[in-house]
């Protein structure tokens, strides 16, 4: 594929252009490992120094002698199985009643035709001008008053109300074709049944993106967590690490950062081409 | 909920009192059959929304007017709270944390992605490398960037102040220093987030027509007159689209601040969100939190309201 660019094909054909092409390539590579991939080198490398090669300058570039214990250190010091599982639990939570109630509603406002279906809709998507993170006090006063602080259920719920996702799903079935859904009811299938045979196995390119937005907001936030959780045996991995990186060694906070990145990490490069693709496809579509 | 709910029962008992043509009944009594379960599917949902988007949205305007206790029954306090906010120190260097922050995040996080993106396309090697190196940051999470960044301002062994000093150029006081603190943690928010930035450039400028191009050069366009002339325009709109999103996430600007400086040195880190959290959990003045929530509210609704439009009237276009 070959779609004309700013610079022309036949510049870049000249040997003139071509040197400069690849001079700005390798300027490019350089500059793209020194920015987004040396941080990360010195994190997952410093997390292996000893205690006194990390606090010397200048620095060392490779650890004179590769410590594990930096990691055995953290996940037992830290109790990183216990945040690693809480974020776990949350995350799925959030998952798994996204995917229930935000499909749902969406299904029966795109093809049920509900009564005020339109003014519930335009309240959905008046949430989206408010922003969420300058109402996480009255939020949090909310899941007090219902006895939620310190549960994950005061993850999963409030993650439902995410306007974002299920105008994505709405949009998405919205262009479902109405003959096979009138089909499917001729034969004599339920809503339900219609939903689940024959709505939810044509969206699943748009169920794996709210799935992952779903995950990794969980995953990533952190106000909210931190707001909700005080008991530390439930906190999730993002609130843990910073309330304990006042008073422990260096080496084995970088190295309980490092674990803690490890599942989102995992996640993007296991779906690096849907997640990309995702991304640049929703940027065209607005 | 509730309408459906109790209206079922009326009609049906109109349907069997009075002796209504058969069609007409039938079909009413499908319908609200229909409606039922139509609302069977969307209560989940709404119940969500109702108790953790519109009630709480609701509810900070009617604490911000409230002295608010949890546990005890609030009273009216009518401005109270928003003169007491208003008259914190702390409130006029939030604010001015805030929009300085937003404003140097527009300029810096606005032009480096830019400039990445229109580099990257025209690069025909490596993309795929391109695409995952540049969004790495983005999924790690951001308290670790954070702590990252904290351990790289370090002034001890940062690593920083090494490259400087590698560089032979003078050291800084970064996050530590109450004037560089702010523009150390814009760096923090930039690296973090601009792979996403990057991403949507990208997708714009693949969908310029490349005639557009060919045309400008016929017509004698230097490279630079190229991208004024034509990518500039062509990609006019998402550069507008994504302007007011980072603005409205920049304002929301908290896990850094907290992180890397605690909202010092100096209260120079202190931004809007953070100042809400302290009233809230530091001085349980809930009703304080709530007026400066009210606050932040109105400005972001603002950025929203024009975004809205913007994305509504693109769509028109398209």
């Amino acid at each position: 594929m070959s779609t004309r660019t700013l610079v022309s094909p036949a510049v870049l054909a000249r040997p003139r252009g071509r040197a400069l092409y690849w001079s700005v390539f390798t300027a490019v590579v350089l500059l793209f490992a020194l920015a987004f991939l040396f941080p990360v080198y010195w994190m997952v490398t410093g997390a292996m120094k000893s205690p006194d090669e990390i606090a010397r300058t200048p620095p060392t570039l490779v650890p004179e002698r590769w410590h594990l214990g930096g990691y055995t250190d953290a996940w037992d010091l830290m109790q990183l199985p216990q945040h690693l599982w809480n974020t776990l639990v949350q995350a799925a939570g959030a998952w798994a009643c996204q995917l229930v109630f935000c499909t749902a509603a969406a299904y029966a406002l795109s093809k049920l035709r509900p009564a005020f279906g339109k003014l519930i809709l335009g309240g959905i998507l008046a949430t989206l001008m408010v922003p969420a993170q300058a109402l996480v006090v009255p939020k949090y006063l909310t899941v007090a008053d219902l006895g939620l602080l310190n549960d994950p259920v005061a993850i999963w719920l409030p993650a439902v109300a995410n306007a974002f996702n299920l105008y994505l799903l709405k949009r998405f079935f919205d262009q479902l074709p109405r003959d096979v859904l009138e089909a499917a009811e001729i034969d004599g299938a339920g809503k339900l049944r219609t939903l689940w045979s024959i709505v939810l196995p044509m969206s699943r390119p748009v169920l794996g993106v709210v799935s992952i937005f779903a995950l990794v907001a969980v995953w990533q936030d952190f106000l909210w967590p931190l707001m909700v959780f005080s008991d530390t045996d439930k906190q999730p991995i993002s609130v843990a690490l910073v309330q304990l990186s006042q008073n422990i060694q260096l080496t084995v906070l970088i190295a309980a950062m490092v674990i803690a990145s490890i599942p989102m990490v995992a996640l993007f490069l296991v779906f690096q081409r849907h997640i990309i693709a995702g991304i640049s496809a929703g940027s065209t579509k607005g | 909920m509730t309408k459906t709910a109790e209206r079922r029962p009326v009609t049906r008992a109109v349907a069997a009192t009075e002796p209504a043509p058969p069609p007409v009944g039938g079909r009413g009594r499908r319908r609200l059959a229909e409606q039922a379960r139509a609302y069977a599917f969307l209560l989940g949902g709404l119940v969500c929304f109702a108790l953790f988007s519109w009630y709480p949205a609701i509810r900070a305007v009617v604490i911000a007017f409230q002295k608010y206790t949890p546990g005890s029954s609030p009273e009216w306090v009518g401005t109270a709270n928003f003169t007491r906010v208003w008259h914190d120190p702390e409130f006029t260097a939030a604010w001015r944390n805030t929009l300085t922050f937003t404003l140097l995040a527009l300029l810096i996080g606005f032009a480096i992605p830019f400039v990445m993106a229109l580099v990257l396309n025209e690069l025909r090697h490596a993309k795929a490398f391109f695409r995952v190196v540049v969004y790495l940051p983005v999924m790690i999470p951001p308290v670790v960037s954070a702590l990252l960044w904290k351990w790289f301002y370090d002034p001890g062994a940062g690593l920083a102040n090494e490259a400087l000093r590698f560089l032979h150029l003078p050291t800084s006081n970064w996050s530590n220093g109450a004037d560089t603190a702010l523009v150390s943690l814009v760096l923090v928010a930039t690296w973090a987030n601009m792979g996403g930035t990057v991403l949507i450039y990208l997708a714009a400028l693949q969908s310029i027509p490349g005639e557009l191009y060919e045309a400008a050069e016929l017509d004698g366009a230097s490279l630079l007159q190229r991208v004024r002339h034509v990518t500039v325009p062509q990609t006019r709109f998402v550069i507008l689209m994504l302007m007011l999103l980072q603005i409205i996430a920049t304002m929301q600007v908290f896990t850094e601040p907290f992180v890397i400086t605690g909202g010092g040195p100096e209260n120079a880190t202190v931004t809007v969100l953070y100042l809400i959290y302290k009233y809230a959990f530091l001085y349980n003045d809930f009703g304080g939190a709530c007026a400066l929530s009210v606050m932040l509210l109105v400005l972001l609704g603002a950025f929203s309201a024009v975004y809205l439009r913007l994305t509504r009237s693109g769509e028109e276009d398209a």
